[in-house]
């Protein structure tokens, strides 16, 4: 099936958060003032790269500092042609980098370019299901949820949380999933205090007050948490007053005046079962 | 004669009224006018107040069909064409992931509303553009016991299937409430 759209409808947060959620694997290009292809397989995150330049090796590293501005330009030079991975081993077997330079340098390089796009408010998107990088590309396996809670910790625009999350008198659980992997999660100081005030009795207003955060500050944590599947809303029914009276003007049908017993309201709802099988 | 009632929600233009009009057994009695608002002029009209479709069960029970509107001028209505609902169904156009939003927001104040089983219609399954019903429970935040089921509402089998697996739901509610 189809996944594409606009950022201005779906955000890359929530992009993310259903692709670690659904375990996708595939590439995401995004269209915005520049052209973003993010892979990922069973749901992490494994390359990314901005515009044309495709993630070379050599550029990475001097960026990251482990190369001089020199030694780069040289082996860009001589190892034209040269897979992303032969170079790798080449510097490493030569010296010049450790395998650890080079997954650090990776790993920051493609961190950068995803929380880049945190900021991309507008932009088509589409996914392509089990398209990947080519093999000789090196790719480093990256849990989203970490990123999507630092790519939340980036957005800053207010107007975003607070639709998000309206109503600060709504209490907070921890997500009861099955499959969520939260082990690698990082937490601020200030978000392990919030967490230790997750309870359904406790709305967000009170959290926020009990550890003197704003109403934007509790918002800004809260909606990483969410997004990254750690807490969910708890949604309880609002109770009804007891003399509320019926709308002026409805006429009430009989099964709304008058309370039905368990067994009878069974006996309707088995009838329409009957019934709507026949039509 | 016993009546009873279900309301079919969702944004404006994910198919409620074509819903409704695929299984009604009267033409839906809906309140239509031309769209005033530009962005909502994808539709030649759009439902203001209400569409009614009904089906008869048997000489003392029949199931009345409300689709509520789907302009958020109109939000007023919801509270009062909720009251007494079996249960709801929310409608969501696959092919719109610019409506999700709102889907979501509709589907949280219906259940604020009362503890009435629902399902999640994940409308226009023959299109191209659909997304897929499980990506949509993730966007929308379902929990896993809230079926989303996909549905082309101009399909009378796909529309039974949505309203035969909602009462389901609701005789999966009284067994729980029997055993409580």
């Amino acid at each position: 099936m189809a996944l594409k759209g606009n950022l201005r409808d779906f955000s890359t947060t929530q992009l993310l958060n259903l692709i670690n959620l659904a375990r996708k694997t595939g590439t995401l290009t995004i269209q915005g003032n520049e052209i973003a292809h993010v892979s990922f397989r069973e749901g992490k995150l494994i390359y990314a790269h901005m515009g044309n330049e495709n993630g070379n090796l050599a550029k990475i590293l001097r960026n990251a500092g482990k190369l001089s501005e020199e030694q780069a330009r040289i082996i860009e030079t001589k190892a034209r042609g040269t897979s992303d991975k032969q170079l790798g081993h080449l510097l490493v077997q030569a010296g010049y980098v450790t395998q650890s330079d080079i997954i650090q340098s990776v790993r920051q390089y493609v961190l950068d370019v995803v929380y880049k796009l945190f900021t991309w408010v507008d932009g088509l998107f589409r996914f392509d299901a089990n398209k990947l990088p080519p093999p000789e590309q090196i790719t480093i396996p990256i849990d989203l949820e970490s990123i999507i809670m630092e790519g939340s910790r980036r957005l800053k625009e207010w107007e975003i949380l607070q639709e998000e999350i309206p109503d600060l008198d709504t209490s907070l659980r921890f997500t009861d999933r099955p499959d969520a992997r939260l082990r690698n999660i990082n937490l601020t100081v200030e978000e392990w205090r919030v967490v230790s005030f997750i309870n359904p009795r406790n709305s967000i207003r009170q959290i926020a007050r009990a550890n003197n955060l704003s109403d934007f500050e509790i918002r800004r944590i809260v909606y990483g948490m969410l997004q990254a599947g750690l807490v969910e809303f708890v949604r309880a029914p609002k109770p009804k007053p007891a003399t509320e009276e019926p709308v002026k003007g409805t006429r009430r049908a009989k099964s709304e005046t008058k309370e039905q017993s368990p067994a009878e309201k069974r006996s309707v709802v088995t009838r329409l079962i009957d019934r709507i099988r026949s039509l | 004669m016993q009546a009873v009632k279900m309301v079919i929600t969702g944004p404006f233009s994910s198919g409620k009224t074509e819903f409704i009009g695929t299984i009604s057994e009267i033409d839906v009695v809906s309140t239509e006018r031309k769209i005033s608002s530009s962005a909502e002029k994808i539709k030649e009209s759009t439902t203001v107040a209400m569409d009614f479709g009904r089906i008869t069960v048997d000489e003392d029970l029949v199931l009345y069909l409300f689709g509520t509107p789907g302009q958020r001028r109109f939000d007023f209505m919801w509270d009062i064409l909720s009251q007494g609902m079996l249960g709801f169904v929310v409608m969501v156009d696959s092919t719109k992931p610019e409506t999700f939003r709102e889907a979501k927001r509709i589907l949280e104040t219906f259940e604020s509303y009362a503890a009435t089983p629902y399902v999640v219609a994940a409308n226009k399954q023959d299109q191209e553009d659909a997304w897929d019903p499980e990506d949509l429970r993730i966007i929308l935040r379902l929990r896993p016991e809230v079926k989303i089921l996909p549905c082309v509402a101009i399909d009378k089998e796909s529309v039974k299937n949505i309203l035969l697996e909602l009462l389901y739901s609701i005789l999966e509610q009284l067994d729980e409430e029997d055993n409580a």
